[in-house]
């Protein structure tokens, strides 16, 4: 361990990168530029997130990283590996163990405490940039919040769609004040932001941006008020344990073509399936629940 | 206040200035560019009111400046000087060019239309005219899809457009329609103050009679005092009650409408009044 130093970060960049966070948890929704380090990952594959993850990070935490739900993607061990090994930390699949997880993508299905930090890897910060180029105008509008450009992209899905058509990066309102881009979770996970135990923090290596919300916050998606927003529902459960209140992933039989739908969330899925067969498994509560 | 709109001493300058710009510039010199330091004094010394319900018409040659006028009262322009005050804020008490900009823009959205020549400038061409409505309802925070959708049929039933095209989108539509979303989308919060910068310049001659026949209408119905830009002292004898005449920047005459066609004061108005055929 002697080519790096602890955290794989020196010591003046995690300071930098823990005022910066500190910055971000005082104004919630609020993106924050920093000075992004080149990372031995390629710009894309969570840089962002895995900064602020090892700017945390100490002797004593647990460590448990997801790509899209998955403990065991080759994403996701990389980083997994990458930070264990730098910060000496131990790691976990299972989310009521874990200290501090590393997301791409999803917010696991067992509620999270006030004694757990979730990070999210995110590739592309300004949620204005849809209706918005420049990065000078988005800003100015964040001010003001000047969000009625935003609410006229809605309109117009309405209008062609019938309904709001974005899946991923749904626009939230944070602490009644800034609109921000919840990283690419899905609509269903979005709910459980809203006056969560946990701290979140987003990292954008690419875009050099840290944002947070913090415990207790206010999280409201965009909605009108005859076009509430919703979350993604299924006609079956989990191919797999049998969950009906998780979110659900497709996939297809290669051979048969047939459809399946199983958790996203495989380290709880393994919970529930050992929970089928009566094996002695601790479960945590939902989020809502 | 009585009057619903106060203007007192604006000017736009573009350029660094210096000390002599003003007094070297102005129509007793012919220009609007100092000689000394290449400054455009683009207006200067503005003053005037409008009333409830009062057309007031500014006219000028191009590059009077007209349009910089115009923009630094929807504050698409800061002014370099002066003192802007409106009735319905705060009862005409406060210069509102000093608000932060939070304020300016709630001026903007509900007390203020503005239609541009260019509906590039008014418009989102390629969202719906709905949609463009919609954007400046939800300026003012309304957040129910069908109440935004009766009230844009209303207003484009009020300017005449099919209430079929309301989800179609204005890059698709004619110079005049293009100019009725505009305006649509102005009157969309009900403002007192309507400001309309040369919306027939470019329109063909039938197409214009039938935009300032609506426009003359929405005065009458609505109640709403307009300031009515045109370099055409024919717009402005059909729409305006009063006028300002404009050149190199600065005004240089006044008055009832009427009186200014019959009896011009300055030799510039006559001239621009001659031009009409
Ligand atoms: N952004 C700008 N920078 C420099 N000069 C400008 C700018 N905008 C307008 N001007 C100048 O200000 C003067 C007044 O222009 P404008 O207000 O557009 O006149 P009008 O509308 O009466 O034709 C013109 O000389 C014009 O060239
Ligand atoms: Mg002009
Ligand atoms: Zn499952």
């Amino acid at each position: 361990m002697s080519m790096y130093n602890y955290g794989f970060l020196d010591e003046n960049t995690k300071r930098e990168l823990r005022r910066k966070t500190l910055k971000a948890v005082a104004i919630p929704g609020y993106q924050v530029p920093f000075g992004s380090r080149e990372m031995p990952v390629a710009r894309g594959w969570g840089t962002g997130g895995l900064q602020v993850t090892l700017s945390l990070i100490g002797l004593g935490d647990v460590l448990k990283v997801i790509d899209q739900g998955s403990d065991d993607s080759v994403n996701a061990c990389n980083l997994r590996d990458l930070i264990s090994e730098t910060s000496e930390v131990d790691t976990t699949t299972d989310t009521l163990e874990a200290t501090v997880i590393q997301t791409r993508h999803r917010i696991p299905e067992e509620k999270m405490t006030d004694e757990q930090i979730l990070v999210f890897q995110v590739p592309t910060p300004e949620i204005l940039r849809t209706v918005e180029p420049s990065e000078q105008e988005s800003r100015r509008m964040h001010a003001e919040r000047d969000y009625s450009r935003l609410w006229v992209h809605l309109y117009e899905d309405i209008v062609e769609w019938k309904e709001i058509r974005i899946s991923y990066d749904y626009p939230v309102l944070v602490n009644g004040h800034y609109i921000c881009d919840p990283s690419p979770i899905p609509r269903f996970d979005v709910p459980k932001l809203h006056q969560a135990e946990t701290l979140f923090l987003f990292g954008a290596g690419r875009e050099k941006r840290i944002y947070a919300i913090p415990p207790h916050t206010d999280v409201i998606p965009l909605q009108f008020e005859d076009y509430p927003f919703n979350v993604e529902s299924y006609e079956s459960g989990c191919e797999k344990c049998g969950s009906t209140h998780t979110y659900l992933e497709e996939s297809f039989d290669s051979n048969t073509g047939e459809r399946y739908l199983y958790c996203s969330d495989t380290s709880y899925c393994g919970k529930q399936q050992l929970k089928g067969q009566h094996q002695p498994v601790e479960i945590g509560v939902g989020w809502n629940g | 206040m009585d009057n619903r709109v106060s203007i007192r001493n604006v000017s736009k300058i573009y350029g660094k200035g210096c000390d002599s710009c003003i007094e070297l510039t102005g129509p007793e010199h012919g220009r609007n560019r100092c000689p000394k330091c290449g400054t455009i004094v683009a207006c200067a010394d503005i003053g005037f009111d409008v009333y409830p319900g009062e057309v007031l018409g500014i006219v000028g040659e191009s590059g009077s400046g007209k349009s910089t006028l115009v923009k630094t009262l929807y504050f698409d322009e800061a002014p370099t000087t002066g003192e802007f005050y409106l009735q319905d804020f705060e009862e005409g008490l406060s210069n509102v060019y000093g608000l932060s900009s939070l304020q300016k823009r709630y001026i903007r959205n509900h007390l203020m239309g503005m239609v541009y020549q260019n509906p590039h400038l008014g418009l989102r061409l390629d969202y719906s005219a709905g949609g463009n409505i919609a954007e400046k309802l939800l300026m003012a925070d309304w957040n129910h899809v069908g109440d935004i959708r009766e009230r844009a049929k209303e207003l484009l039933t009020k300017t005449e457009i099919p209430i079929e095209r309301m989800d179609d989108k204005p890059k698709y539509f004619s110079g005049g329609m293009q100019q009725r979303v505009q305006i649509s989308k102005a009157l969309a919060n009900n403002p007192p103050l309507l400001l309309l910068d040369e919306v027939t310049t470019g329109l063909d001659v039938s197409v214009q009679a039938s935009v300032l026949d609506l426009i003359r209408q929405i005065g009458r119905e609505l109640g709403i005092s307009m300031i009515v830009v045109s370099h055409d002292f024919s717009v402005i004898r059909m729409l305006t009650n009063r006028t300002i005449v404009m050149k190199n920047g600065r005004i240089v005459e006044q008055g009832l409408t009427d009186q200014i066609m019959e009896d011009p004061q300055h030799a510039y108005t006559q001239l621009l009044i001659n031009s009409l055929i």
